[in-house]
């Protein structure tokens, strides 16, 4: 059964599910939950008062952290850390190494990072645009149930949802390009993630060009400029969207080249 | 809930969700380890847990409990300095101090996990760690020394690469 406790200093209701089952069952419809994976994200939020939980749900020990192999299909718990995903290929890989500093991909989790809500300064969710490119399938639970759905009909719900895990198959070929970061923390400014299934197919998602990742559809024919169609960059600290603008079919540019590449 | 914090356990008031960052210096004192950003930022709170370096800020304690956590008082003794705690004072490692011991505990998890000399890893290793005092380079030769085995004369400081004409070393 799952712990429950009340923190002291705190109106807050802490459930402490031990398997997915549990964890089903403490979210519920997911109203008025703050689910708390590898707290990166929540702490911070937490600690200056901008979230007053009523009911946390940890997920720590809930068996959701493991990673699945069967033939080219990869499925990864949600409790994941990040940093198990660097030496995966490309794009998991290279987009995972270039998420925050080891420690912090310690901690932080897949499915926390997907989840991650827009933010004030800068985008979150890195991840988001190279799970898209791999059309990335999530498993989630909450209200109707559980369900699975591509990534990019998840992502408008991310807040409401309990993610289980999320399943791919391994592209042929993968590549990833992305803006140097200043500093470790920080949120990538603008990346491109794309990949190429055995039959040529060509799929192409941005992080950092809009409030979540989303698809450059209209560059998934080769041309780069084209992704300019399917963005709606915005000003914020880390870069200005004519910046992005600029940038952005240069990146898509460079993941093209990568994809012409041997499998 | 119940902490092991350098060896000695303590029963916990402070709620599950409480940053490990603040039991450990608003309710245990044990201000070794520092609150610089609270948000992850900075790597001054790092804490070992179970052995891995971990942000102090950013860790419920409920996900510390039934875990070893070492804070910098917990690495070595004023009569018996672990040897990166001596690296930091032989290499000049330290200046303000205050990312000393978050610098210190990701160290010790990198010598620990058999880390090498070689500065790109060091970095890797340390590169969620901020030294406003921009100390970096020392911070990286003292880690390099213990990863090499050095041993260290604490009456001195050691002559480096980085060191100024004004102290006698290399320019």
């Amino acid at each position: 059964m799952a712990t429950v406790s009340t923190a002291p200093d705190a109106a807050t209701e802490v459930l402490r599910p031990t398997s997915e089952q549990e964890a089903i069952e403490v979210f519920g419809d997911g109203k008025d939950v703050l689910v708390v994976g590898g707290g990166t994200i929540v702490l911070p939020e937490l600690t200056y008062h901008q979230l007053r939980p009523t009911r946390a749900v940890l997920l720590k020990d809930a068996g959701l952290a493991w990673i699945q192999r069967d033939s080219s299909r990869v499925t990864i718990g949600a409790m994941t850390p990040i940093e198990e995903l660097v030496d995966f290929p490309a794009p998991i890989g290279p987009c995972a190494r270039n998420i925050a500093d080891v420690e912090i991909r310690s901690q932080a989790t897949v499915a926390g990072n997907l989840c991650a809500g827009e933010g004030d300064e800068a985008p979150r969710g890195d991840l988001q645009g190279a799970f898209l490119a791999v059309g990335a399938t999530v498993r989630s639970a909450g209200e109707g149930g559980i369900a699975e759905e591509p990534l990019e009909a998840f992502l408008p719900n991310r807040g409401t949802r309990l993610v289980l895990s999320i399943s791919y198959d391994e592209p042929a070929v993968g590549a990833f390009a992305g803006l140097d970061r200043p500093h470790t923390h920080d949120y990538t400014a603008l990346a491109v993630s794309g990949a190429r299934d055995a039959n040529g197919t060509i799929r192409l998602a941005a992080t950092g060009a809009g409030s979540h990742g989303q698809r450059l559809l209209s560059a998934e024919g080769g041309d780069a400029d084209a992704a300019l169609q399917d963005v709606n960059p915005h000003d914020d600290a880390l870069a200005s969207a004519w910046y992005r603008r600029k940038v952005l079919p240069v990146l898509v540019r460079r993941v093209l080249t990568d994809l012409e590449g041997p499998a | 809930m119940r902490l092991t914090v350098n060896g000695v356990t303590h029963e916990i008031e402070s709620g599950p969700l409480t940053p490990l960052l603040d039991v450990l210096r608003e309710e245990l004192g044990v201000t070794g380890t520092k609150a610089g950003c609270h948000q992850g930022g900075c790597g001054a709170c790092t804490v070992l847990v179970d052995g891995e370096p971990k942000r102090s800020c950013l860790l419920p304690a409920a996900y510390a409990e039934d875990a070893e956590i070492t804070t910098a008082e917990g690495i070595g003794t004023r009569e018996g300095l672990a040897p990166i705690q001596q690296a930091f004072i032989h290499h000049y490692a330290a200046q303000c101090g205050f990312c000393t011991s978050g610098m210190m505990l990701a160290a010790q998890a990198y010598i620990d996990r058999g880390g090498s000399d070689d500065p790109e890893a060091i970095q890797e290793a340390l590169g969620g760690h901020v030294c406003r005092c921009t100390g970096y380079s020392k911070i990286i030769d003292a880690v390099a020394a213990v990863a090499r085995g050095d041993s260290f004369d604490l009456t001195t400081t050691a002559v480096g690469k980085y060191t100024t004409m004004a102290t006698g070393g290399e320019a």
